[in-house]
């Protein structure tokens, strides 16, 4: 019994330690050939579509109901203080340096990661990555490099888009359902807010960008064992990049502030 | 003819395991420049792995691959880049990129070859004209058939006439004629570009047909090899149960359990 919990956790810790491995030596060679010609703009931009500009809506929903949500909830616990006129500033303080970014990750990382894994894994899986390198082209540059720079460049923009769309969100139930006074209201959620609340969140926001796109392609460029593989890699790649950034972000925050 | 040309590839003591499984147990193998060797041996001895080693896609337990005398494991991923432009390879399955059309994948090693577009769109019309599919360039990889496939895959591995060529299977499961096909253009690339080139095949005629000297990977070694002639005479029972067919012999004695399934199981 002793021995088998024993084998489990070292089975477990080895694992850790394999996935960590692997999620540095990606990430050295994502930056050993990133700088290297020929540069594929046409590529990146691409990417930065997927990862961005379509993420868009997902992004927006999330942030615009958080916020909501965050007004209606803080308007309760501080009216028992008689403290509403903070609830501004709740709201965009927790929006700009933990909400917008972590949730934006979460949620980009359910989207892209996902769709980034399956589709490297199914290209390892019909030899295509190899293929590649037949043809004297680095997968790491062909393929990752775009990907993990899109993510990196465009998380921050979406986490401004969430930002921006639930401080709207907190004033419009502040304001409209719950009656608070537009202008005190307004005066109160920057009130408390300097820049730095804005580029912490920016900051975490590239993290994450980067944590699941190279996690997405550590777990794609891993895949075997056919199109079961391909589903478990997809899977693998979502739950391990939402730990990692949830862990990372307890980090960044003792970091950040 | 071999001593006074230099060794475009060699193996030496090649070893490699998936798992329990032993794949490669001492494999040396030189093929000469503007050579032709094909290599043949029951199915799932090794010879696609034993192949992906020449170009560095395997990276062997021990022992050592050369490439004009450089050693792959020595160099940095981007010296390894920069060697395998020297190559074209042909997959078993074509490897199409499934993204692309088929003429962005035959065009795709002429992407930044210093050619115009007048002059990459020319070469990728003549390699389909090579392969008997003149008008497939605007289909999508999964509106091919398999042989299709693979053989748009060999359009793409000729393309940028490459000094190396590596032919997994080019032409298993291809109708007779289109089989033949392959092994002409295999015999009229080598008179072209001078090219040294490996074939795996389990097809006879085409073996004799296209190779310098054939190559028997069998059990981890290479068991046999000589030029056609020799190889079609040789009394190895080995041999001579591969080139007649046969289903009892020493091939199938010592080869249980080790099958193809089992080496892509453990990879």
């Amino acid at each position: 019994m002793t021995t088998r919990l024993l084998e489990a956790v070292g089975r477990a810790v080895l694992r850790l330690l394999e996935e960590l491995g692997r999620f540095f030596t990606m990430l050295g060679r994502v930056l050993l050939w990133a700088p290297q010609p020929p540069y594929d703009l046409p590529e990146l931009v691409r990417q930065m579509v997927v990862v961005g500009v379509n993420s868009i809506p997902v992004v927006f929903l999330t942030t615009l109901f958080t916020g909501m949500v965050l007004a209606l909830q803080g308007y309760h616990a501080f009216s028992k203080f008689n403290a509403t006129s903070l609830v501004g500033s709740v709201v965009a303080l927790s929006l700009m340096q933990e909400l917008s970014p972590v949730l934006s990750a979460l949620m980009v990382t359910g989207r892209v990661g996902s769709a980034m894994a399956a589709e490297i894994g199914s290209m390892r899986i019909t030899e295509q990555i190899d293929a590649l390198k037949a043809l004297a082209t680095e997968p790491v540059q062909y393929l990752f490099v775009p990907r993990v720079l899109a993510s990196v460049l465009m998380l921050p923009l979406l986490v401004v888009v969430g930002d921006v769309v639930g401080i709207f969100g907190g004033y419009f139930v502040a304001v409209h359902l719950l009656g608070s006074n537009p202008v005190t209201y307004y005066e109160n959620s920057f009130e408390h807010v300097d820049m730095n609340d804005f580029t912490s969140g920016l900051i975490k926001a590239a993290v994450f960008g980067l944590i699941f796109s190279v996690v997405a392609c550590v777990r794609g460029y891993y895949t075997t064992g056919g199109a079961e593989g391909v589903g478990r890699s997809t899977t693998q790649a979502v739950v391990v990049a939402s730990l990692a950034i949830l862990l990372s972000d307890f980090f960044l925050t003792r970091l950040l502030f | 003819m071999a001593a006074a040309r230099p060794a475009k590839l060699r193996v030496e003591s090649l070893h490699k395991s998936f798992g329990k499984l032993v794949v490669l147990d001492g494999i040396d193998l030189t093929v000469e420049a503007g050579e032709s060797l094909v290599i043949v041996g029951p199915s799932g001895t090794g010879k696609s792995i034993l192949l992906k080693h020449f170009i560095g896609l395997q990276r062997p337990d021990s022992g050592r691959v050369f490439v004009d005398g450089q050693n792959i494991w020595e160099l940095s991923s981007i010296e390894q880049n920069a060697l395998r432009k020297k190559f074209g390879m042909a997959f078993q399955e074509g490897a199409l990129f499934d993204s692309m059309s088929v003429y962005q994948n035959v065009a795709f090693p002429l992407r930044h070859s210093g050619r115009s577009p007048a002059q990459v769109r020319a070469r990728v019309q003549e390699c389909l004209d090579l392969v008997q599919l003149p008008d497939v360039g605007a289909k999508r990889p999964a509106e091919l058939s398999g042989g299709m496939r693979r053989r748009v895959g060999f359009a793409r591995a000729i393309a940028h006439e490459p000094e190396i060529l590596l032919f997994d299977e080019p032409n298993t499961g291809l109708d007779p004629i289109t089989t033949d096909i392959i092994a002409e253009v295999i015999l009229g690339i080598r008179r072209q570009l001078r090219a040294t080139i490996v074939t795996i095949t389990h097809h006879m005629p085409s073996a004799l047909k296209i190779g310098d000297r054939l190559a028997l990977l069998f059990g981890g070694h290479i068991r046999f090899e000589a030029p056609p002639q020799q190889f079609m005479t040789s009394s190895d029972p080995a041999v001579r149960q591969f080139v007649e067919g046969r289903a009892h012999g020493p091939l199938t004695r010592e080869f249980e359990g080790s099958t193809r399934k089992e080496i892509l199981e453990a990879r």
